[in-house]
């Protein structure tokens, strides 16, 4: 048996339309939980909060790897020569200036520093994440004929100088990032908080 | 009583029916080749997986903390765990080995072309859905080479324009991979994913079974039937495909068995040395690769060293590597030869589809090796015959001349 063609068109269409829009805005109003339940956890989060590191048994020219929120954090003593050898590789670096947003303000200086001789560094490459190697040594070596000092990516090649900044050529777009941090004492570093306050 | 028992459920569930229409008279064209033998292949490849897979759930341990330790008690402590996961490592390798295969095959006889488009994109979702299966599998064991694969894989959805860093915490739920990434991992890799492949493959049969099988001629074999409308080019395909078939299985199963008991690591293919190490977030290895068969693309991920239209090299090498896997699903459209098969195309195709092999395998080898600038050339020149075999092929199967296709189905 045929179904009747209905008497008033036009309200059928509008209910059709009316029940189609009322459950679409239902389907989107369930996938918020679902998706939204992605975001990082309030535990996730508070991994976040700030990492205090003991500095005063760091000698010149050497570096340790802190974690915070997870992620490696490189934090490098420069010795006298690499300081003086920072200003010599401008040429080869993308941005020397550290135009791009990759610091706070504070850390926006040649060195990239907030106090002279320390360099606070994220240990994340700004490539595709994986964590670059720490290369003091002058000279050539297997991935450059005239290595100035800095970080060198083992995943895809990417180059960085001593304050972190990106080598022009490599996959990396970006200096490393410096997080954000403070000197609660002249032994104490902290990661994650610009100032006492916030 | 059996007939009994049968018509007693014939009357509720059409279970005759079904079994004569997919099965005992499911014609399957007399010249099938070996080619053919992939798709029943995939089929047992997929039961292993499920089977050992399940298996492997009842003692794995999904967490940071514990994931890398379970994986050594399964391997040590749990009885006959260690066959349980190489059978499940050695099965994710010849999934792939054989899907690869199968999808050769239908560029191989034109399997693609009309009336079969539909099979051929439900076939590349489940060749996405694997892709995802594979990716997610490999970081469970949570050894150095799963976090920084995680890592780096992930971090592809960091790069794109405006959303990516955003979207990208998302999709980790946390500032670096974590136990919760793995652990959301793990639900996709054991519910979502299986269940969405499952329901793939079976629309994927359906539609097979409603079109029906091509074969190596491309031949439409409906057009000469018996009395009974019965295709006189085909044969059942239970009882007499299936036997080819176990035989075919049972090579396989030897093969298998081969690399499952004395080679599970296949030199260092198929399982990383690196992943007998645990995760270390602060510490990446000093030679990160993909699984083999994720290399051709890998490989052209790292081909593209240059920016492109004001976007980063890293977006568009992205972009290149999801184009790579993508551009399979345009193959029954981009296809305008008026014959199916290779056998009967004309010279471009042919040659085409062997610049596509050899590009495919060469891409494929330079995504294990170390990048240098040589290679990195390579691996352009590759990328872009890659894709000179599907871009250009509306133009070279549409302007060259092809060879009469023979009325019925020829055997050789």
């Amino acid at each position: 048996m045929q179904p009747k063609p209905p008497s008033k068109p036009g309200r059928r269409k509008f209910l059709i339309a009316a029940t189609s829009v009322l459950g679409g805005v239902g389907i989107a109003a369930t996938a918020v939980p679902f998706l939204g339940s992605w975001k990082p956890s309030a535990r996730a989060q508070a991994a976040g909060a700030p990492t205090k590191v003991d500095i005063s048994k760091l000698q010149k020219g050497e570096m340790m790897i802190v974690e915070w929120r997870g992620a490696p954090i490189f934090v490098v003593s420069h010795s006298e020569k690499s300081l003086s050898l920072l200003g010599n590789n401008l040429s080869r670096l993308s941005d020397p200036d550290s135009n791009q947003d990759q610091q706070p303000e504070y850390a926006k200086n040649s060195l990239r520093a907030r106090k002279e001789g320390i360099s606070v560094l994220s240990g994340v490459c700004t490539h595709l994440g994986c964590s670059p190697k720490y290369y003091p040594d002058l000279g050539a070596n297997d991935f450059d004929n005239d290595w100035q000092g800095g970080f060198f990516c083992p995943c895809h090649g990417s180059k960085f100088d001593l304050a972190g900044r990106v080598y022009a050529g490599v996959p990396a777009p970006d200096n490393l990032k410096v997080p954000p941090h403070y000197y609660e004492s002249n032994k104490v570093l902290v990661i994650g908080q610009d100032d006492e306050k916030t | 009583m059996f007939n009994k028992v049968l018509g007693w459920f014939d009357d509720r569930l059409p279970v005759t029916a079904t079994w004569e229409r997919h099965l005992s008279k499911y014609p399957a064209p007399i010249n099938m080749n070996i080619w053919y033998l992939a798709g029943v292949l995939l089929v047992l490849v997929m039961v292993i997986q499920f089977l050992s897979g399940i298996w492997l759930l009842m003692n794995y341990d999904p967490t940071a903390e514990g994931a890398f330790a379970s994986i050594q008690y399964i391997m040590r402590d749990v009885e006959y765990g260690w066959i349980i996961r190489y059978m499940h490592t050695t099965g994710s390798s010849a999934f792939f080995a054989l899907i690869y295969l199968h999808m050769l095959r239908g560029m191989l006889y034109g399997s693609y072309q009309k009336p079969r488009e539909l099979i051929w994109v439900l076939g590349w979702i489940t060749y996405f859905l694997l892709c995802a299966l594979g990716f997610t599998g490999y970081v469970l064991p949570w050894g150095q080479m799963s976090f920084w694969a995680a890592q780096v894989i992930m971090s592809l959805f960091g790069s794109i324009p405006v959303v990516g860093e955003d979207l990208l915490i998302w999709i980790r739920g946390d500032y670096l991979i974590s136990g919760i990434t793995l652990t959301r991992l793990f639900a996709l890799h054991v519910v979502l994913l299986p269940l969405a492949l499952i329901v793939v493959v079976f629309v994927h049969f359906l539609a097979l079974h409603e079109v029906g099988s091509n074969n190596p001629d491309g031949v439409d074999v409906k057009k000469y039937t018996d009395q009974d409308g019965v295709p006189l080019d085909t044969k059942p395909f239970f009882p007499y495909d299936i036997t080819h078939d176990i035989y075919a299985i049972g090579i396989f199963l030897i093969f298998f068995c081969f690399i499952m008991f004395f080679y599970p690591d296949g030199g260092g293919y198929l399982i990383e040395a690196v992943n007998y190490e645990a995760a270390d977030r602060l510490q990446t290895p000093d030679h990160i690769v993909p699984s083999w068969y994720y290399t051709p693309f890998y490989a052209m991920l790292r081909a593209i060293t240059f920016p492109l239209f004001g976007l980063s090299a890293k977006f568009i090498g992205f972009v290149v590597m999801a184009a790579g896997i993508a551009i399979f699903v345009a193959m029954p459209w981009l296809d305008r030869s008026p014959v199916k098969s290779i056998r009967y195309k004309g010279i471009y195709s042919k040659l085409f589809l062997i610049v596509f092999i050899i590009s495919f395998l060469v891409l494929g080898y330079l995504g294990t090796v170390a990048p240098s600038p040589f290679r990195t050339t390579l691996a352009q020149i590759f990328t872009f015959t890659y894709f000179a075999y599907f871009l250009l092929m509306p133009i070279y199967t549409k302007y060259e001349t092809c060879k009469p296709v023979p009325d019925r189905v020829t055997l050789s």
